[in-house]
C-alpha cells in the first residue's frame, strides 16, 4: 500500500503537476429539467483531500448533481463553483483539466482499443492537433498497470465486459490529471474484490489532496469509503455529515422509503441492509 | 504499443498513397483508343510529339481521373466524419440523403436557373446549399446523434432520397430540360470530363472540408464517444459540430455538382479502412482522403472499360459494390443488437 503510494507520488512528482486541491461548491442551486424541478436549494461543498458519497433513490438528483460539476448541465438558480471559478463560465478545456467524470457505462459505436480510449483522457492537456507525447502514454500505461488491465490495451473496447469496461473508464479519467473525480456509480458492474479495489484507488486520489464526488447505491461500502455523505431526498440535500450520522434508520426510511437495518460490524464500519424481506403471504 | 506513431502514420497514407499513384497510371493509361502506358509517360514528361494522344490524355482522360480523385476524396471523407458525428457506422452522405438534397437543388438551378437569372456556375453552389439543408433536416428530424436510432436515421435518409429524385424528376420534366440521358446521369451518378470547368471550384471545396475535418479530427474521436464524454474531455462539441457539418456539407455539395449521386463511397472506404488501420480518425481522416480518390478513380476506369465501347456510370459501379456492403452490416448491426 505504502509502496504503492510511494510510486505513485515519485511518477507525480515527475509528471503532469497535480493541480492543487480545489473546493467544488454547490452554492444554492436549484436544476429543472424539461420544466420539471428536479433539485432546490442544494448547498454543500467539497473539499480537498475528501471523498463524499452522494446518496438517494433513483431520480434523486444524483447523477444531475455530477453533471453540474462536470459543466454538462448548468444550474436554473444558483452556482457550481471550482475554487472561486464558476463552472459555467470556464472554458471546456480549462474545466476538463480539473474535474474528470467516470460515467456508469460507454457505448461504442466504433471498435476503438482500450489503450486508445485511455489515451483519450489526455484531450485536454495536448494541442488541437497532433499525436500522443511520450509522457501521455506513460500516464496511460501506468493507469492501466495500476487497475490490472495493461493486457487488455490492445483490445477492442466492445470485446471487454461490463466491469473491464467501467475499469477502462476510469483509468481514462486519472490519465486526465484532474483535482475533483466524479465517479457515477463506480462499482456498478465490479465484483467484490474489483469494487474495493477501485474505492481504494479513490481513497489514494483524495489522500494527494484532491477530492472525489462518488455516486453510490451500495450505502455499506459507501459507509465505509466516503469521508462525508451526502443523502438526497425530497428535490434536496436530506442529510449531510459523517456516515454514521446520515446514515441512520429514520433518515434512509424517509429517502428510500423503506426500513433499513444500520449498525455497527464486528470491526466498527456501519452495515447498512434493509429490513428482513417478507414473503408475500400465500393467504392474500 | 498503444499510441498511434509518427511510424504507422507514416506507413500508412504512404502505402495509400503509392496504390493512389498506381491506380491513377492505370486509369491514365485506360481507354478506347490505345496508348500504351509508355505513350501515356511519354506525353506526359513532354517527349512525344503526338498531337492526338496529348489531346486524348489531357482534355479526355487526366480532366477525368483529376475529377474522380476530388468527388472519392470528398465522399469518403464525408463518410467518415458523418459516421463519428452521427455516431452510426452506416452513415454516408448518399443513404443519408445529403447527397440527394444537393442533388435536387444542382438540377434546380441547372433547370430552371435560367428564368431568374442564373447561370449554372451557380450550380456548385446550390448543391452546397442543399447538402446544408438536407443535413440540417437530418439532425432535425432524426433528433440528433445517439438518440436517433440505426433504424430511424436510415428511414429519414431512405425519404429524403425517394423526395429528391422524385424532385429531380419532375423538375427536370417541368422545364422540358430531359436533354437525353442528362438527369439520368445525375440521378445514377457519372463523372464527366465536361464538367471540368468547375473543377477549380470543387477543389477549393475539397481542399477546405478536408482541412476542417484534418483539424478537428482528434474531436471527431472524441464526439464518437457520445456528447457527454467529448463535453467532459474539454471538447466544444456544438462548435465543432458545426464545423464539420459546414465542411462535410460543402464537399458533399460540391462532389454532386460535378458528379451527380455517386452512391456508397462513404460507407465502402471508412468501412473497409477500419478493419485495417483502425478507427483512430487522426488517421481514418487522411486514409479515407487517399483511399476515396484511389477508390473512386478505379471504379471509373472499370466503369468505362468493362463494356466494349459503351461506358457504364460510375455510381452503378459503387453502388453494385455498396449496395450488398450496406445490407451485410445492416444484418451484422441487427444481429448485434444495433450499431449505436
Amino acid at each position: 500500500m505504502n509502496e504503492a503510494a510511494g510510486r505513485r507520488a515519485k511518477h507525480e512528482a515527475g509528471g503532469t503537476p497535480i493541480p492543487s486541491g480545489e473546493r467544488l461548491r454547490f452554492e444554492d442551486v436549484s436544476v429543472e429539467l424539461g420544466g420539471r424541478r428536479i433539485l432546490e436549494g442544494v448547498d454543500f461543498e467539497i473539499r480537498p483531500g475528501e471523498v463524499v458519497g452522494l446518496l438517494g433513490r433513483n431520480g434523486a438528483g444524483k447523477t444531475t448533481l455530477l453533471r453540474l460539476a462536470s459543466g454538462i448541465l448548468h444550474p436554473c438558480v444558483g452556482r457550481v463553483l471550482l475554487g472561486d471559478e464558476a463552472v459555467g463560465t470556464m472554458s471546456r478545456r480549462r474545466l476538463a483539466r480539473r474535474v474528470a467524470l467516470v460515467p456508469q457505462d460507454l457505448h461504442v459505436a466504433f471498435p476503438f482499443r482500450v489503450g486508445e480510449l485511455v489515451l483519450m483522457g489526455r484531450a485536454p492537456h495536448q494541442p488541437l492537433l497532433g499525436l500522443e507525447s511520450e509522457h501521455d502514454v506513460e500516464l496511460a500505461l501506468e493507469a492501466l498497470d495500476r487497475f490490472g488491465i495493461a493486457h487488455l490495451a490492445e483490445r477492442g473496447i466492445e470485446t471487454l465486459s461490463g466491469g473491464e469496461r467501467q475499469l477502462v473508464l476510469f483509468a481514462r479519467a486519472l490519465v486526465q490529471g484532474p483535482a475533483i473525480l466524479l465517479l457515477d456509480e463506480p462499482t456498478a458492474f465490479l465484483d467484490l474484490k474489483h469494487r474495493v479495489e477501485v474505492l481504494r484507488e479513490v481513497r489514494a486520489f483524495a489522500r494527494s489532496g484532491r477530492s472525489a464526488l462518488v455516486v453510490s447505491h451500495d450505502l455499506s461500502l459507501a459507509a465505509r469509503s466516503c469521508d462525508r455523505i451526502v443523502l438526497l431526498g425530497g428535490g434536496g440535500v436530506a442529510g449531510i455529515g459523517a456516515p454514521a450520522e446520515v446514515l441512520t434508520r429514520e433518515n434512509l426510511r424517509d429517502a428510500f422509503g423503506i426500513g433499513v437495518q444500520s449498525f455497527p460490524g464486528p470491526d466498527g464500519g456501519l452495515v447498512v441492509v434493509p429490513d428482513r424481506l417478507e414473503e408475500p403471504s400465500a393467504a392474500e | 504499443m498503444i499510441r498511434l506513431s509518427r511510424t504507422r502514420v507514416g506507413l500508412v497514407l504512404g502505402l495509400l498513397a503509392f496504390l493512389l499513384l498506381l491506380i491513377v497510371f492505370f486509369a491514365v493509361a485506360t481507354g478506347p483508343s490505345n496508348l500504351s502506358l509508355g505513350d501515356v509517360l511519354d506525353v506526359l514528361v513532354g517527349r512525344s510529339e503526338d498531337r492526338t494522344a496529348r489531346d486524348i490524355l489531357f482534355r479526355i482522360r487526366l480532366p477525368r481521373v483529376y475529377l474522380g480523385l476530388l468527388v472519392g476524396a470528398a465522399l469518403a471523407v464525408a463518410g467518415t466524419v458523418f459516421q463519428a458525428l452521427l455516431r452510426n457506422p452506416l452513415a454516408d452522405p448518399y443513404v443519408l440523403g445529403v447527397s440527394g438534397g444537393a442533388a435536387l437543388a444542382g438540377i434546380a438551378v441547372l433547370a430552371l436557373g435560367s428564368l431568374v437569372g442564373l447561370s449554372t456556375k451557380a450550380v456548385p453552389m446550390a448543391a452546397f446549399a442543399g447538402g446544408l439543408l438536407a443535413t440540417a433536416l437530418l439532425y432535425h428530424v432524426s433528433g440528433g446523434p445517439g438518440r436517433s436510432s440505426p433504424t430511424s436515421l436510415l428511414l429519414t435518409g431512405v425519404v429524403f432520397n425517394a423526395f429528391a429524385s422524385a424532385g429531380i424528376v419532375f423538375l427536370a420534366s417541368v422545364a422540358g430540360f430531359f436533354e437525353g440521358s442528362r438527369v439520368f446521369l445525375w440521378l445514377i451518378g457519372h463523372l464527366s470530363a465536361v464538367e471540368v470547368d468547375a473543377a477549380g471550384m470543387v477543389a477549393a471545396s475539397v481542399g477546405f472540408g478536408l482541412g476542417v475535418a484534418l483539424v478537428l479530427s482528434k474531436s471527431l474521436n472524441l464526439i464518437a464517444l457520445g456528447d457527454e464524454t467529448a463535453t467532459q474531455l474539454g471538447v466544444p462539441v456544438a462548435r465543432h459540430r458545426r464545423w464539420l457539418l459546414l465542411a462535410t456539407s460543402l464537399m458533399v455539395g460540391a462532389a454532386v455538382a460535378v458528379s451527380g449521386l455517386v452512391g456508397f463511397v462513404g460507407l465502402i472506404v471508412p468501412h473497409a479502412l477500419r478493419l485495417v488501420i483502425g478507427s483512430d480518425h487522426r488517421l481514418l481522416v487522411p486514409a479515407s482522403a487517399l483511399a476515396g480518390a484511389g477508390f473512386l478513380v478505379l471504379s471509373d476506369t472499370l466503369a468505362r472499360s468493362m463494356l466494349d465501347g459503351r461506358e457504364l456510370p460510375v455510381g452503378a459501379v459503387t453502388a453494385l459494390v455498396g449496395g450488398p456492403l450496406f445490407i451485410f452490416l445492416l444484418r451484422r448491426a441487427q444481429v448485434h443488437g444495433g450499431v449505436a
